[in-house]
């Protein structure tokens, strides 16, 4: 500080190199602690992609350096395709709804012709999922699909005469993963909505008020001016929500107790990585810690140039 | 003009009125699905044992004390995990935001050479995934004895960048240069000026950030779950996913639904009160572009 202090006095040029300084001091907290718990991390990652390493029973085999083996047996002896399948799947059951929902509320929250009442009540409770812990969520939801006749999802629908039989809904390929896509629905649709009312409100009014002089319908206007001009913000939140879903891993976690059943319909490919991690294959855990990576890599690459397009300084 | 905009109202779509009636059902439809689960929960907590044995209920119980009592006397230290939670999400949230708007000033109130390739850096690792480096991270923490610690869940919270970006775009129309100038005149050292001006103006934005990265770290599992293994040390995540593993079926099922209620709704009332900063707040530094 005392340095800054005498520079006062210098020519405005040193003063201003002086100051400017700080902004590297600035700067050093978030770069060392990067370095230290980020940096190397990941190059130790995929250092260790590149060896077998793993542990049979007591015994250790390797580490021994296998160039790309990993990678081939992650690919061809293991499930990774299939594993992402069902990542994928269950990002679609969630997304897709999501997206819809999300764009009609958006839509409807911000038409003023709607005058919709108990928009904060309405805006309040679709956020709030959001912030639930997903693993005391997905408890929640294990514990009211639970198969049992008293569970209570089961319960209401023998109550409702809807089903003579309580529902095993574990045991379904196609409930179980209903039900992941549904908790991730739920988690994320308020969290889009907000977002593409964000963009729907930085929309030139008047392009609005001209179409209705024109004597647009208001799903008119929706469709030929709302949705075309909303198309980045559209793309956004379709990556960052792929991006989000490439890494699901607490909802089926908790609500399939790590196994990703039934038949591991449900195992993701972070629930696979953390298997390794478990069981302390280095190599395998590497190869698909680095895939994961790069696939993020790209998607976010995209995101990147997206965001940086209107930050132009 | 809503009025004008009414009247010129074409034949062709649905009138405002059918509309405004369809969208409050989805909006009720949707509030239900949001709050219906919870609301079981909340009932189911209130009752015994062998009253949840009786089948689903709507209206509660009596027996929410005992099953708090219940949930204290149980094997699975879930105070000391709630506990556990909070001071590690504060701390976090404490030194992710602190830092963070240093990083963002550092970029925002200096011109240095490097500045331009630093603020593309933070942004291009923005979005790497903490699982896709945590078998480095494991490998490391073993190296330097930091497993079973907080350490670990704390301090790489400095290195946020996604906080940085929000911050830095708050900065960007909130924190004037002639502002920072004045205090130089004045003689005010650089982290003072930092520490005493600016970062008193950030105070909505940190408000903002404290409260997700609070949520965040409060939430968060696959990390604790794989550093803390002292039942001591757990943080409420991991006990949750341990009652999930262990055959809990068998267990006194009120104490059960009073554990997870536990988990979640002290989350549901601080939101409750900060509602209006959380979902005014997400929409305004999120999307730019």
């Amino acid at each position: 500080m005392d340095y800054t202090g005498e520079n006062i006095m210098k020519t405005k040029n040193n003063k201003v190199v002086a100051y400017n300084k700080w902004g590297y001091i600035f700067l050093i907290p978030f770069f060392v602690i990067f370095f230290i718990f980020q940096l190397i991390p990941l190059v130790n990652t995929i250092y260790n992609s590149f060896f077998e390493n793993y542990k049979i029973g007591l015994s250790q085999v390797g580490p021994r350096f296998v160039g790309l083996g990993n990678y081939v047996e992650l690919i061809t002896k293991g499930h990774l395709l299939k594993y992402a399948g069902n990542t994928m799947i269950m990002w679609l059951i969630g997304f897709i709804p999501q997206i819809f929902i999300s764009l009609l509320l958006a839509a409807w929250f911000t038409d003023p012709s709607l005058r919709l009442k108990g928009q904060r009540f309405f805006k309040t409770v679709i956020y709030l999922p959001n912030l639930i812990m997903a693993a005391a969520f997905s408890m929640l939801f294990f514990t009211l699909f639970a198969s049992g006749k008293t569970a209570p999802v089961n319960s209401i629908l023998l109550h409702l005469n809807l089903i003579k039989e309580p529902i095993k809904f574990f045991t379904s390929v196609a409930c179980t993963r209903g039900l992941v896509g549904t908790m991730n629905f739920l988690m994320w649709f308020g969290n889009t909505t907000i977002l593409l009312m964000a963009g729907m409100m930085g929309i030139d009014q008047s392009l609005f008020e001209a179409a209705e002089v024109d004597g647009a319908t208001s799903t008119q206007i929706f469709f030929k001016i709302t949705l075309p001009l909303l198309r980045p913000i559209l793309v956004y939140v379709l990556i960052t929500s792929l991006i989000g879903g490439l890494q699901m891993f607490d909802v089926p976690q908790i609500l399939t107790d790590g196994k990703g059943g039934p038949v591991e319909s449900t195992m993701t490919m972070i629930m696979e990585l953390n298997v390794h991690l478990y069981s302390k294959n280095l190599g395998l855990g590497g190869a698909l810690s680095v895939i994961l990576f790069i696939v993020t890599g790209i998607l976010s690459f995209l995101v990147y140039k997206m965001t940086m397009k209107g930050q132009e300084e | 003009m809503n009025e004008a905009t009414e009247y010129k109202k074409p034949k062709a779509g649905l009138g405002v009125g059918t509309r405004r009636v369809i969208a409050y059902i989805v909006l009720i439809i949707l509030s239900f699905l949001c709050l219906f689960g919870f609301y079981i929960l909340l009932i189911n907590s209130t009752r015994s044992n062998s009253n949840l044995g009786r089948g689903f209920q709507i209206l509660p119980s009596n027996y929410f004390a005992k099953n708090f009592k219940g949930m204290l006397d149980s094997t699975q230290p879930i105070v000391r995990g709630m506990f556990n939670s909070l001071f590690v999400a504060t701390l976090s949230a404490t030194f992710c935001t602190y830092f963070s708007t240093m990083t963002a000033y550092a970029i925002h109130a200096y011109r240095f050479k490097l500045r331009k390739t630093a603020f593309t850096f933070i942004l291009a690792i923005m979005m790497i995934p903490t699982q896709v480096t945590a078998l480095g991270f494991i490998n490391l923490l073993n190296k330097m004895g930091l497993m079973d610690s907080y350490i670990p869940l704390i301090v790489p919270a400095i290195a946020a960048p996604a906080v940085f970006f929000y911050m830095k775009q708050y900065m960007d129309s909130t924190l004037p240069m002639s502002l920072l100038e004045a205090a130089r005149i004045d003689g005010a050292g650089e982290l003072k000026t930092f520490n005493t001006i600016a970062l008193p103006m950030m105070k909505p934005a940190i408000a903002v950030q404290a409260i997700f990265s609070f949520v965040g770290n409060w939430n968060n599992y696959f990390t604790p779950a794989l550093i803390l293994k002292e039942e001591n040390m757990k943080t409420l995540p991991v006990l949750i996913a341990e009652l999930r593993g262990a055959d809990f079926l068998k267990f006194d099922m009120g104490i059960v639904y009073m554990t997870i209620a536990f988990s979640i709704f002290p989350v549901i009332i601080i939101y409750l009160i900060l509602s209006k900063n959380i979902v005014g707040g997400m929409a305004l530094g999120a999307v730019k572009g």
